[in-house]
């Protein structure tokens, strides 16, 4: 068994998405179909699509699977389910329908892929949604997620893009699961930070996107691979600025020091190459810079409101027993779109 | 001592680089051989946070060569201890430095000297290898004719394998359809790029440029006229044209 585990875990998870940068020159080239009943699309930079059915319904659409992040295949499958639950979430949508994505080398134990299976089906259970089948096919490596349908009434559609300026920015899960995930793939991170990653990543955003539904939430997205930088300046998207306080931030407590030992991304970096343009940091350590490029797997949310519903909200999320926290505000455009302070 | 870490994943590049920097004497530069731009920046991200000198080169697009010169043993650990503190007051010994000297001064002006004289990776380093009686010209940007697919194929192997000669040549000329591999765009981008830096003059013909609509899609090199082209080719002592 022992050879097959290292081939079952080659760090994966979000860490493996492509660059953001490379992503959006290949998606402007390709022609855009307008629709009137499509209310967002992939142009938004929004986390999946949203298609008007009838004037009080529409369906959300979205896909996400990856590579193992981490050893256990049933906790691999509980993890890439609850990351592609999560764009669901993020538009405020409920789950109905899901269908598994598998790719699998044909050599390897089939009992694994079963327990990859069960993880993400519990997942989608627990969701409310049913999993009505899937398409599989052989690879050198494992991949899995899910294509998931949910629904959602058309003017209740959380915009990634909404935000308004004096809200307040809320994260409702621990930034560094990249890290540490890193840090475990070289034998290095603790059995204390691995349970809260893994406890973070199999949490479904659900519980969360049912809390910030309840107030007047002006945008909302998930923040996954491309880091909470990269996922906020798409939010602010040119009209807002914010400033983030850095000792607000939720983060796996063990992760400066894994940062000092260089357990660091390629995704990370990437994400860095993107924005770091139009972010500054004002005497932040390395690590907090680090933390916030990381790319989350199935991250939290990361939602825009005004500051006393923010207050009231954040009192609810901490009932779900996960590091979160009002992590900065809106402001007016200034010269860079994040300053970290 | 050069560590090969092409085919690896980041971390491991970075994490193997600091591991050997800690053992590595003082002065020692470690030559880090990677396969891609990001841990390139990664190693160099390192070198920067540890204050410790470096330098990189571009040897192909599959294969770069970071240098980082070691300082003090357990410098490299030891400083990243004292960083905590002053950051997010999570102030922590570091755990897994038992080369540690006390000593934390004097990193970054030795390490600056001992670099200069070993002369390390950097492309300034290396000696000239161009021959610059030799011109090349691109006048299209398919190599000999027949299917164009093949021929732009056959263009892009060529600048590459021209990146990888013992003698480079002292100018290469783009005109007509040959001024596209210089724009945006173009494939072989990488390769005289990599040229430009050994210190080969790319030369694109400005009127192409225009003629094309590529007149600010110009990647690399600079843009030339007419009277330069002749003057490049009636001088040169020899002209490649593929």
């Amino acid at each position: 068994m022992e050879p097959e585990k290292i081939v079952f875990c080659k760090g994966g998870g979000c860490t493996a998405k492509l660059g953001p940068g490379a992503l959006s020159r290949v998606l402007e080239k390709l022609p855009k179909t307008y629709d009137p009943n499509l209310l967002i699309g992939y142009d938004s930079s929004d986390d999946g699509a949203v298609y008007r059915l009838t004037d009080d319904l529409a369906i959300v659409q979205t896909l996400d699977f990856f590579p193992p992040m981490v050893e256990d295949p049933y906790i691999f499958g509980q993890i890439a389910a609850a990351n592609a639950l999560s764009d669901i979430y993020a538009m405020g949508g409920e789950v109905k329908t899901a269908l598994n994505i598998v790719c699998f080398p044909e050599a390897m134990d089939l009992n694994i892929l079963g327990q990859i299976l069960q993880g993400g089906s519990e997942k989608v259970r627990e969701a409310g949604g049913v999993l009505v089948g899937g398409h599989s096919i052989a690879d050198q490596d494992v991949k899995y997620g899910l294509s998931v349908t949910g629904v959602i009434h058309p003017g209740k559609v959380f915009a990634n893009n909404g935000c308004q300026e004096g809200d307040v920015l809320l994260l409702t899960k621990p930034l560094g699961v990249g890290i540490v995930c890193t840090a475990s793939r070289v034998g290095e991170a603790s059995s204390k930070a691995m349970e809260l990653a893994i406890r973070s990543m199999t949490t479904l955003n659900k519980y969360a996107s049912e809390i910030v539904k309840k107030y007047r939430t002006h945008g909302c997205t998930d923040v996954t691979g491309f880091g909470f930088l990269v996922h906020l300046c798409e939010m602010l998207g040119g009209t807002y600025s914010a400033l983030i306080e850095s000792e607000s931030i939720p983060f796996i407590p063990e992760c400066p020091d894994y940062v000092e030992e260089f357990y660091l991304t390629a995704a990370g970096q990437r994400n860095r190459n993107h924005v770091e343009d139009q972010v500054q940091f004002m005497g932040c350590s390395f690590a907090i810079e680090e933390i916030l490029y990381d790319a989350q797997t199935s991250g939290g949310l990361l939602a825009s409101m005004a500051e006393e519903d923010g207050k009231k909200a954040l009192e609810e999320l901490k009932g779900l027993g996960l590091p979160c926290n009002i992590v900065g505000k809106v402001v007016k455009r200034g010269e860079k779109t994040v300053t970290v302070r | 001592m050069r560590l090969d870490e092409r085919g690896k994943q980041c971390p491991l590049p970075v994490i193997d680089a600091k591991k050997a920097l800690e053992k590595a004497e003082e002065g020692t530069v470690v030559e880090v051989v990677v396969d891609n731009e990001i841990a390139v920046q990664n190693l160099k991200k390192l070198a920067a946070h540890k204050g410790l000198e470096s330098t990189s080169q571009k040897v192909n697009d599959r294969e770069f060569i970071v240098g980082i010169k070691a300082s003090k043993k357990g410098e490299a650990a030891k400083s990243a201890a004292s960083s905590f503190r002053s950051g997010d007051g999570t102030a922590k010994e570091e755990p897994n430095s038992p080369n540690e000297t006390g000593n934390k001064g004097g990193g970054a002006g030795e390490a600056q000297a001992v670099l200069e004289e070993n002369g390390a990776a950097g492309i300034s380093c290396q000696p000239d290898t161009r021959d610059k009686g030799m011109t090349v010209v691109l006048s299209s940007g398919q190599m000999g004719q027949g299917d164009e697919a093949l021929g732009k194929l056959l263009m892009k192997g060529f600048l590459y394998a021209l990146t990888q000669q013992d003698k480079l040549p002292g100018t290469v000329l783009l005109y007509n359809g040959g001024a596209r591999l210089s724009c945006e765009g173009s494939d072989s981008l990488g390769d005289l790029k990599e040229l430009e830096a050994q210190g080969v003059e790319i030369l694109t013909c400005g009127t192409c440029l225009n003629h094309y609509g590529l007149g600010d899609k110009l990647a690399v090199g600079s843009v030339t006229n007419m009277y330069e082209i002749v003057e490049r080719m009636t001088e040169a002592k020899k002209i490649v044209q593929p």
